[in-house]
């Protein structure tokens, strides 16, 4: 299928990569980011490249346009043919005219990607007048043209805005109208839907292939998401510390990997079909939130000027039956991650009630909260901000039971047994969490999480900072220890396949209000409400299953 | 921005100074208080002797006998009606006093930001091009250099070399008292008064500014954005005057409204070092022959001065960062 020149032409790659090889420096823990990589990729094609983090996916997309940190990071052999040149050869000015004119590059967080002090369409402008010899106003008449291309509402006033007064899939598709701003052969996109939420995801996956398909241009996908993948690819090439591990068309490779790599990252990916059965109805609640309320902001201040605040949660009730796990889906914003910060007692609530084991603790002072604590127990999204970096795993453990006057050997020792129960070694006690990788550290948050013997632990996305492969390895950890230790969960995640995967119960969220509950395999099997049916169908790679 | 809005925001923003300046008048009212000997004393002492009986009809003409807390109620009275009193040591009225030493110290605080940001800014931004170079390292010495020598010590051997040794500039003073230049030759020659103190008073934050415009946009330059300008084939130059620069500049002028706080209790030195005739050397005048009506005047100008100029920051901050949204 790689055939050469006899092929016609839109079968000729765009790109030919040819024996790449990128060297780190002398104090990183490889010699190499990428290594001896050959790929190609052609017209109106979409090649995705997955790997885990460090696999050198990122490092190859950089590569091809020159946009590696220089002097660390540099290209030791290889070639990148593009358009009968050598891209690691052109002069600079070459280069920079290929920049954006002939090959244009999305970047994962549109957030950062653009200056924070320029109009966006002052930004895509740039391309045109550095590219083009455009005048002032046909520039502008583009640039608003490529926002209506990239369904953008109000053209106009979005060229006027700063990118803080987007949301984060406007500023994508602001990204992505730069990109195309030129018409490229070839289009880098390195992770541009990992930090969107899920439907914003689908939504401009759904537009990059539309202008893909309209404008021919070869895509080069880089991606960490095998559900990406299963929606997009054409070709899929999976990358490893990196080396090319497989590539191929990208049906056959989902459906019957033949490396064991690819065969283990797929089999990573948690199934849309619903693991737990449909549990029998129980009338026990380790917690019942009622009629729960929390407004931000909202005060009126001296001169009139009167801000109406934000409602985070608005009468949220709901409940998690003992020994469930319980899913709260929703997107960024929905206010889970607040409802969460109420039932640990870190946010005060304007109204309801929070019940744990029939107490309510809504409103309740610091000092008459103290003895319902260790009831409720957090584990973070973020392993690497949640472990104190200049405390030993073992204080980090103990030291909750130490402060209820547990004797500090006593929960040490408990430190170790509860280390050896989430996989680790015993002797970790000793060790800092900078010696441990983000898997680990998970792993080491949930240990802290049990020392306190919680009857419900709320986990905020624990996993969605992890590798898809270490992802399952967690999910599994903790879905094992709540069964063996009989615990209640409150699961806070925005991916319905790790819900589907660990929870019995599902409850969605959007814009602080609980719009649909049930029974996780209900929910998938006959969604009531409309957010939830396009929440189920935006997921990545749905008509796929492994 | 709404026009009306910001209008609102800084109607609101001098509003609030008010309670902040009459916490600042009362407290440095009642924290004088605290020091011994009054006016009284000093001019007693001055005559060489009084008789307690000399000095309790001072105190009753210069009404120092009443209770603390009336003269402060009177004190504060007066002040809202913006009459700051009388300067008895100085037999004219503070208001007087203050207007004719605002000019000297506003001008020699101009151009010490204007210099210090000027061409801390500068520097640090060539630092930054050529970071890693024989010419980033000259500049990051001096920086150093700068920032670590004392304030009077440069004054003094700055004097020493341009004053006394080359000739090139005057010592002292503002202006050259018995050339009696007019229109242009004595802006001239206050231009050339001007040079050694503001040096010497901007030098420190020359080199904060230095450092930190460095700083700053080394760390910019690995941020994603940058990456974004080059994917979009700009050149270096491009990168680094239309997208760097300004970014970089943000921490630079929050830095610039702490120095403008600091600026006036740092010309106290140099103003005496120069024999500049300013507000900071009138308050070190007015603190040694005890006249609390002028210190209290100088001090109520230099709290009005620092809320005024922070409002103004706020604003320049406003202006350079869309992001900080106005009334909220």
């Amino acid at each position: 299928m790689s055939a050469p020149s006899t092929q016609p032409t839109d079968a000729a790659p765009v790109l030919s990569i040819d024996g790449l090889t990128v060297a780190l420096p002398a104090w990183s823990d490889r010699p190499h980011a990428v290594e001896n990589l050959s790929i190609q990729i052609r017209r109106n094609e979409v090649l995705c490249v997955v790997g885990e983090s460090g696999s050198g996916k990122s490092v190859m997309a950089k590569s091809i346009l020159g946009l590696l940190p220089a002097p660390h990071v540099r290209v030791t052999a290889g070639r990148i043919a593009f358009e009968g040149e050598d891209l690691l050869q052109v002069a600079p000015e070459r280069l920079r005219a290929v920049r954006s004119g002939r090959i244009s590059m999305i970047f994962q967080e549109p957030m950062v990607a653009l200056n924070p002090l320029m109009k966006v369409g002052r930004q895509v402008d740039e391309v045109l007048q550095v590219h083009t010899d455009l005048s002032a106003r046909a520039r502008r008449e583009r640039v608003l043209g490529l926002f209506d291309d990239v369904h953008l509402p109000e053209p106009a006033r979005i060229h006027g805005s700063y990118p803080h007064q987007l949301s984060g899939g406007q500023r994508q598709r602001v990204m992505i109208a730069m990109a195309l701003a030129l018409e490229p052969a070839l289009i880098i996109a390195d992770e541009p839907t990992t930090a969107l939420d899920v439907t914003t995801q689908a939504q401009i996956l759904s537009l990059l292939k539309e202008l893909q398909g309209k404008h021919g241009t070869a895509v080069l996908f880089i991606t960490h998401d095998f559900g990406v993948v299963a929606e997009i690819a054409d070709r899929v090439a999976v990358m490893r510390h990196g080396r090319l591990i497989e590539q191929g068309d990208s049906a056959p490779v989902l459906r019957a990997p033949r490396e064991p790599y690819t065969r283990d990252l797929v089999a990573a990916v948690p199934s849309l079909i619903p693991r737990h059965p449909d549990p029998a109805a129980v009338d026990d609640h380790v917690l019942a939130v009622r009629a729960l309320s929390k407004t931000y902001g909202g005060r009126s201040s001296f001169l009139g000027v009167r801000s109406r605040g934000v409602e985070a949660v608005r009468s949220v009730s709901l409940e998690v039956p003992r020994g469930r796990s319980v899913a709260l889906v929703g997107e960024s914003g929905s206010g889970k991650s607040t409802l969460a910060r109420c039932i640990v007692g870190l946010e005060q609530p304007d109204s309801g009630a929070i019940l744990l084991d029939g107490q309510d603790i809504a409103g309740l002072s610091r000092a008459a909260l103290r003895p319902y604590r260790h009831l409720v127990q957090m584990v973070f999204q973020d392993p690497f901000a949640s472990l104190n970096p200049r405390q030993r795993v073992g204080d980090i453990i103990a030291l909750g039971p130490t402060l209820r006057g547990v004797p500090r050997d006593v929960a040490w020792d408990r430190a170790r047994e509860l280390l050896d129960m989430v996989g680790l070694q015993r002797e970790a006690v000793g060790r800092f969490p900078h010696e441990f990788s983000g898997g680990q550290r998970q792993r080491i948050g949930i240990a802290r999480a049990l020392a306190m013997d919680p009857k419900l632990i709320i986990a905020d996305e624990p996993v969605s900072a992890l590798d898809v492969s270490v992802q399952k390895q967690v999910l599994d950890l903790l879905d094992e220890l709540r069964l063996e230790l009989g615990l209640s969960m409150l699961f806070i995640t925005h991916d319905l396949r790790v819900a589907a995967h660990v929870c019995e119960e599902i409850a969605v969220m959007r814009r602080g209000e609980i719009v649909e509950r049930g029974s996780t395999a209900r929910i998938f099997a006959a969604p009531a409400h409309e957010y939830t049916r396009a929440l189920l169908d935006s997921v990545p790679g749905k008509g796929w299953e492994h | 921005m709404a026009g009306g809005r910001f209008l609102r925001y800084i109607v609101w923003r001098l509003l609030q100074a008010v309670p902040v300046i009459l916490g600042v008048t009362v407290l440095c009212f009642l924290m004088l208080q605290l020091a011994p000997g009054d006016l009284a004393t000093v001019l007693a002492g001055e005559a060489g002797g009084a008789s307690p009986g000399f000095i309790e009809e001072l105190r009753a003409r210069y009404g120092l006998d009443k209770p603390l807390l009336v003269q402060l109620a009177l004190y504060i009275k007066n002040v809202a009606v913006l009459d700051l009193g009388f300067s008895f040591r100085h037999n004219a009225t503070v208001a007087s006093l203050l207007a004719e030493r605002l000019f000297p110290t506003l001008l020699l605080m101009g151009s010490t930001l204007l210099l210090s940001v000027g061409l801390g800014v500068l520097s640090g931004l060539f630092a930054a091009i050529w970071v890693r170079t024989w010419r980033d390292h000259v500049i990051s010495l001096v920086a150093i250099v700068a920032y670590a020598t004392p304030l009077f010590w440069v004054g003094l051997m700055l004097i020493l070399v341009f004053s006394i040794r080359l000739d090139w500039l005057p010592t002292s003073g503002m202006e050259d008292v018995v050339a009696f230049y007019e229109g242009w030759d004595r802006a001239v020659d206050i231009a050339r008064h001007l040079v050694l103190p503001a040096i010497t008073l901007s030098l420190f934050y020359l080199a904060l500014y230095a450092r930190l415009m460095r700083a700053t946009m080394l760390e910019q330059r690995g941020l994603d954005y940058v990456t974004t300008a080059r994917a979009k084939g700009l050149t270096e130059r491009q990168i680094t005057f239309r997208h760097v620069f300004r970014n970089a500049l943000l921490p630079v002028v929050t830095m610039a409204g702490v120095q403008v706080g600091g600026l006036l209790g740092g010309s106290v030195v140099v103003e005496s070092v120069f024999a500049w005739p300013g507000l900071g050397q009138l308050a070190f005048e007015a603190l040694f022959s005890r006249d609390y009506n002028l210190l209290l005047g100088i001090f109520f100008m230099s709290a009005c001065l620092v809320v005024l100029v922070n409002i103004v920051v706020d604003i320049v901050y406003v202006l350079l960062d869309p992001r900080i949204k106005v009334g909220t």
